[in-house]
């Protein structure tokens, strides 16, 4: 009976109304209630639930080394092992190869987003979410934030380690200005791809599911692009198809900005892309969320 | 008399599957109404809906007034949610996860961390709240899991099948709790498949079968009507069975039955017993068992519907 009793007191006194005044909160017996939540609410809930997703690096380094070590393993293997051989030379090559690198991992890490979501959803952690009077989309803009974030770390990284390996901006580019706008190119087209994958995990019946499922699409998606290497070399009919691919023009977008080249086109055709991802899918993916939600 | 938790003629289909067929419900405020039926009655529907996770295709449902769906919000902010649905981050601490739902519910930093360490504290989860919550045992992670749900101090609490797969000690723990929390007036609305819980907590109860409801009552009326008890008496000799079931019949006015050579009848009175006895000791019968015990879930619902539940029939098929 101890149990009853001390869970008992602690609760009266937490309870409005119910005794002292533990916490405070309320206050009086009666809680006025809210009609709906106000946008500035639903942004503080976006922050809260991305912080969920970010403190839990703090208890599995593991995932630091996941979303770090990775991209920083591509750059070394791609510029080291490949390099010579695409870009007659290591340093040569990575010119080439960091902007579609940066590109990949990006596009890769919106796979997390979908593995989330698909994971709280079987996990149940989505009904308890959704079970309190918080903001319909916080749970989703949450993860996306703090998957936005994690992005934002990679890319910065890559650039570091980068330059230590010899990577240079443009001389001809207009840094860093240039730089930042290929940065916020990057997230508003992996932003606009994530609502695809947000849809593939609502209705995915599981994490491994869509997991597989980016894989079977993002992997060839980003190689049959010019994100690791030109398209010269590459049979007719695949050079069409990757003059279309939106990773190419993604790619291309990087690296005019970064390092030099066309400019306007590419970061227009990506603009063009990420407009189609985000009509297409977003009204698709909140209507299966919402339906799940 | 207030009631907290109403609702009527409630319908929810999943595709072909009727999952409820129009369930009628009045919850006293401040009570603990039992909801006990079988896997796969209607339980966990019809907490889903009352927590707004799940639309009803017909009727209505409002808690303290309020439609679940049309005030979806207000009703949000009144109820919290326990059960086998509704989960706590296990990569999270158990401290983490009670701070976030005060933060995501509008509680100040200072706030949320004193609600979460005063309620880890009244769980007994003061020593393991720095750990994450997949290292917890199966009853600590119910007592967070209710933690988690009385963050945002609710009025209405649904627990759905609370002490589902713990071990009897927990179990019992766990029905303290409960106790615990009908003295701060809030309402719970619980499920269980288990007779025996619903009549420890429940001062009311609602049985459902296939989605409707059988039967309501207090615990009391409900076992009166019932039989509380099952008296089971097997004979030596299995020629015996016949006189047996016609002396069972005869003293406890229901319909026995027969499983092999046992013969077995719902009792509300446990003084028929020596009655038994006495009528087998006059007909001549010897007898290898005599038992009274307590009736399962599966023959409260053979007396109130004449079958048995699923789970128990497709183990008997």
């Amino acid at each position: 009976m101890s149990t009853a009793s001390t869970a008992m007191d602690i609760t009266v006194s937490d309870y409005p109304g119910g005794g002292g005044g533990g916490g405070g909160g309320g206050g009086g017996g009666e809680r006025p209630l809210a009609g709906r939540v106000r946008p500035a609410e639903g942004l503080r809930q976006t922050f809260s639930l991305a912080w969920r997703t970010l403190v839990q690096i703090r208890h599995n380094p593991f995932e630091l080394i996941d979303f770090s070590v990775q991209p920083v393993m591509f750059l070394l293997l791609f510029t080291y092992v490949f390099g010579g051989a695409i870009g007659g030379s290591p340093k040569a090559y990575l010119l080439f190869a960091l902007p579609g690198i940066i590109v990949q991992n990006s596009l890769f890490t919106t796979l997390n987003t979908a593995t989330g979501l698909s994971t709280d959803l079987k996990e149940g952690f989505f009904d308890r979410l959704r079970a309190l009077p918080i903001a319909r989309f916080a749970p989703l803009s949450g993860r996306i934030l703090a998957d936005l974030a994690k992005q934002t770390w990679a890319i910065a990284l890559l650039l570091g380690i980068g330059a230590i390996m010899g990577f240079r901006f443009g001389p001809g580019t207009n840094q860093p200005l240039e730089a930042l706008a290929a940065v916020g190119l990057v997230l508003v087209s992996t932003l606009s791809i994530s609502w695809a994958l947000v849809l593939v995990s609502m209705l995915a019946a599981n994490p491994e599911k869509v997991q597989i499922f980016g894989f079977v699409v993002l992997f060839p998606l980003t190689f049959t692009s010019d994100a690791f290497v030109r398209t010269d070399s590459m049979p007719g009919w695949l050079q069409a198809w990757s003059k279309a691919n939106p990773v190419s023009c993604i790619a291309d977008a990087v690296r005019g900005l970064m390092v030099g080249g066309p400019v306007a086109r590419p970061v227009a055709e990506s603009l063009l892309w990420a407009a189609a991802f985000t009509a297409v899918f977003a009204p698709l993916a909140v209507r299966a969320f919402k339906r799940r939600a | 008399m207030t009631y907290s938790i109403v609702t009527e003629g409630l319908v929810k289909r999943f595709g072909d599957t009727v999952a409820l067929d129009g369930i009628d419900l009045a919850v006293r405020t401040g009570s603990v109404f039992g909801l006990l039926g079988p896997n796969g009655a209607g339980k966990t529907t019809a907490v889903r809906i009352l927590a707004t996770l799940v639309r009803p295709d017909g009727g209505h449902a409002a808690v303290c007034g309020h439609d679940v769906v049309t005030h979806a919000h207000q009703v949000r902010q009144l109820t919290g949610l326990t059960g086998q649905y509704a989960s706590v981050d296990e990569t999270l601490t158990g401290l983490e996860n009670l701070i976030l739902i005060g933060r995501l519910t509008g509680q100040s930093r200072a706030e949320s961390r004193a609600r979460a360490s005063n309620l880890l504290a009244a769980f007994r989860l003061a020593d393991a709240g720095d750990r994450a919550a997949k290292t917890y045992s199966g009853g600590m992670r119910r007592r967070l899991d209710l933690a988690a749900s009385l963050v945002t101090r609710p009025r209405v609490l649904y627990l759905d099948e609370p002490t589902t797969g713990l071990d009897p000690l927990s179990r019992n723990e766990m029905w303290d709790v409960v106790r615990g929390l009908t003295a701060t007036g809030v309402t719970v609305l619980l499920t269980t498949q288990y007779l025996e819980e619903a009549d420890q907590l429940a001062s009311e109860i609602a049985v459902i079968d296939h989605g409707t409801v059988i039967a309501t009552g207090t615990p009391e009326e409900l076992k009166a009507r019932t039989g509380a008890l099952t008296l089971a008496v097997r004979p030596t000799r299995a020629a015996d069975v016949p006189v047996v079931a016609a002396v069972v019949a005869a003293v406890t006015h229901a319909e026995p039955e027969v499983n092999g050579t046992t013969v077995t009848a719902p009792v509300s009175d446990e003084r028929l017993m020596p009655a038994v006895v006495r009528r087998l000791d006059d007909e001549g019968v010897l007898v290898a068992e005599l038992t009274l015990r307590g009736s399962s879930l599966d023959e409260v619902f053979l007396s109130l519907t004449g079958h048995r539940t699923e789970a128990e029939r497709s183990v008997a098929a």
